[in-house]
């Protein structure tokens, strides 16, 4: 055990495992190009959608019905049966993670709406507001919070699931985790998870300081009583 | 002015909130809409700015037909205010109070400039407008929603039980200061709470809705009190309405007299004569001297509790003038309540 830990350390650490094309610095910057566009195309999806309902109070059914199924969604299956259809390219993968993070990213949008006080919403409409002002000037500031939370959750959940990239022979830190499988090589799995879980905590504590960092001033101001929605 | 015509609101799901409503509202003056829960006097609030669209009829603000209107813009005309205050949460007061002339695109500068003003307006201290809604009282928002109601100075003030969620002490100092306000910019007003006291102290008119959304009665509080129109308004003012009556007259017509000299009472003074206590032997009685100004419901009740039966009269600075007896105040709310009953 120790052995291994000690391998572990060595492979991590090693300069020529962080150069060249197949290097941690490659490999990296690749899993983090996936997960951000994933996350990104998410966003566009699940923002709008997200607040759509929230404004409108309509289709809040579909938000629930969302959550679980993201909850329920199988990714790897998703990646397989997309890849049958469309065939070798990045699009299965890309596919997979942004069915993956609209659900949380819709969830928490729409809690984060429904949390808005209605006497703050009537009284928006009531000064003379249309109902895009009310959307941007009261409604979206308010739910903000919340729908950072969103973002942050599908973040991490796309970046753990990036891995799966490489299952169907693209880059990533997965590459590790599918190479090492297949190779017997036991340090360069455990390495490549390692990596893994360190770039989503690493990421989640950058936003979750950026986000308070953005909101302390007025976290206490804002309406409470939405709590955020996971669903995975 | 504000007129409703033949008003008739029937919700989605079949209930009636208002029923064939004609009413008008004058110009410069409150309108108190008054009832019990489920009356449709909110509703009927609601349908001048248009939160709530009328089934059939119509209602003009200025003589201008509300439904021909753009909705956004009739309400940036009309100031409202609602009993939560619904400030919002992430804006600074001041940025609250100039919600409305931001919309109307004044400009920052003039919009807070504005806004300031009106802090003072309202009895506020200027730094609070640099604080956020959930650091003041309940009474302090409250004040901040009417400021922010008063901002673009619209001609007309709609009020949904704005003093309902605060405490009696502080309802009556905001009732106060809404008068005090009205004496200044004589808005057209229209009031809606269940609370018929309230009513009588700030109405110039009343409206009575029942249960159904009926119009019941509409008159000054006074002839409501001395001739309500059928039970219904009879119970919904009590059983004191007519000592409610006497609230709206004040005492400046009761003759008074010199105050007695040798009585086992004695009317203790200090030195720049007000009145201190009724004294006799070793018993001392607090007294509450009386201003023209006050009412009648207050003498009386002053009389009732003075072991002389003598009322107090003071001028502004509180130095005695006179004392008024049981009797002549007995006499004068008598006869404010024939005057009622002949008059209107």
């Amino acid at each position: 055990m120790f052995e291994l830990f000690k391998n572990l350390g060595e492979w991590l650490v090693s300069g020529e495992q962080w150069t060249g094309p197949d290097g941690i610095a490659h490999r990296l910057a690749e899993h983090l190009q996936y997960s951000l566009l994933a996350t990104l195309i998410a966003a566009a999806i699940g923002l709008p959608l997200g607040l759509l309902i929230g404004h409108t109070g309509k289709g809040a059914f579909l938000a629930i019905n969302l959550a679980s199924f993201g909850r329920a969604l199988p990714t790897v299956g998703l990646v397989v049966l997309v890849f049958l259809a469309s065939g070798l390219s990045m699009t299965p993968v890309y596919v997979a993670l942004v069915a993956l993070a609209v659900p949380a990213i819709v969830t928490n949008t729409y809690a984060g709406m429904t949390a808005v006080d209605p006497d703050v919403k009537d009284a928006a409409r009531g000064q003379g507001m249309r109902g895009h002002q009310v959307l941007f000037r009261v409604e979206l500031p308010l739910a903000l919070p919340l729908i950072m939370t969103g973002l942050r959750l599908a973040l991490i959940q796309v970046v753990a699931t990036a891995t799966i990239a490489a299952y169907v022979s693209f880059g990533g830190l997965g590459r590790y985790v599918f190479d090492g499988l297949a190779q017997r090589d036991l340090v360069q799995v455990l390495g490549g998870a390692v990596l893994v879980a360190l770039v989503a905590v690493a990421l989640d504590l950058a936003l979750s300081g950026l986000q308070r960092l953005l909101f302390l001033p007025h976290s206490r101001l804002r309406s409470s009583g939405g709590t955020p929605t996971r669903t995975a | 002015m504000i007129q409703f015509d033949a008003v008739h609101k029937r919700f989605p799901n079949g209930t009636t909130a208002v029923h064939d409503l004609t009413l008008r509202m004058p110009e410069g003056g409150v309108t108190v809409l008054v009832g019990s829960s489920g009356c449709g006097k909110t509703t009927t609030l609601r349908m001048i700015n248009r939160m709530v669209e009328p089934t059939s009829g119509t209602i003009r603000v200025g003589g201008k037909d509300v439904q021909q209107q753009d909705a956004a813009e009739l309400r940036r005309s009309i100031g409202y205010v609602i009993q939560q205050s619904g400030l919002f949460p992430h804006r600074t007061v001041l940025d609250n109070i100039a919600t409305v002339p931001l919309l109307l695109g004044w400009g920052r500068r003039k919009a807070r400039t504005k806004a300031a003003e009106l802090l003072e307006t309202v009895g506020l201290p200027a730094e609070t407008g640099r604080r956020y809604p959930h650091q003041l009282s309940g009474g302090q928002q409250q004040r901040v929603g009417v400021a922010r109601a008063l901002a673009a100075d619209p001609p007309v003030l709609l009020m949904d039980e704005p003093f309902g969620a605060v405490d009696p002490v502080v309802r009556t100092q905001l009732q106060d200061e809404l008068l005090r306000l009205q004496k200044e910019l004589s808005k057209t007003i229209v009031f809606v709470t269940h609370d018929i006291d309230e009513a009588v102290r700030l109405g110039d008119r009343i409206a009575v809705f029942r249960t159904g959304g009926h119009l019941v009665q509409c008159a000054p509080p006074d002839e409501l009190l001395a001739r309500p129109a059928d039970d219904f308004v009879a119970d919904f003012l009590g059983a004191e309405r007519g000592l409610k009556l006497l609230s709206l007259r004040t005492l400046a017509d009761v003759p008074q007299g010199p105050a007695p000299a040798g009585g086992t009472w004695t009317l203790v003074l200090d030195e720049a004569r007000r009145p201190l206590h009724w004294a006799a032997d070793d018993t001392r009685i607090p007294v509450r001297p009386l201003k023209d100004t006050d009412s009648l419901l207050s003498a009386l009740n002053e009389s009732v509790a003075s072991p002389t039966g003598l009322v107090a009269r003071v001028d502004a600075d509180g130095v005695l003038t006179g004392v008024s007896s049981r009797d002549d105040i007995h006499e004068h709310a008598g006869q404010a309540h024939t005057e009622a009953r002949v008059a209107a």
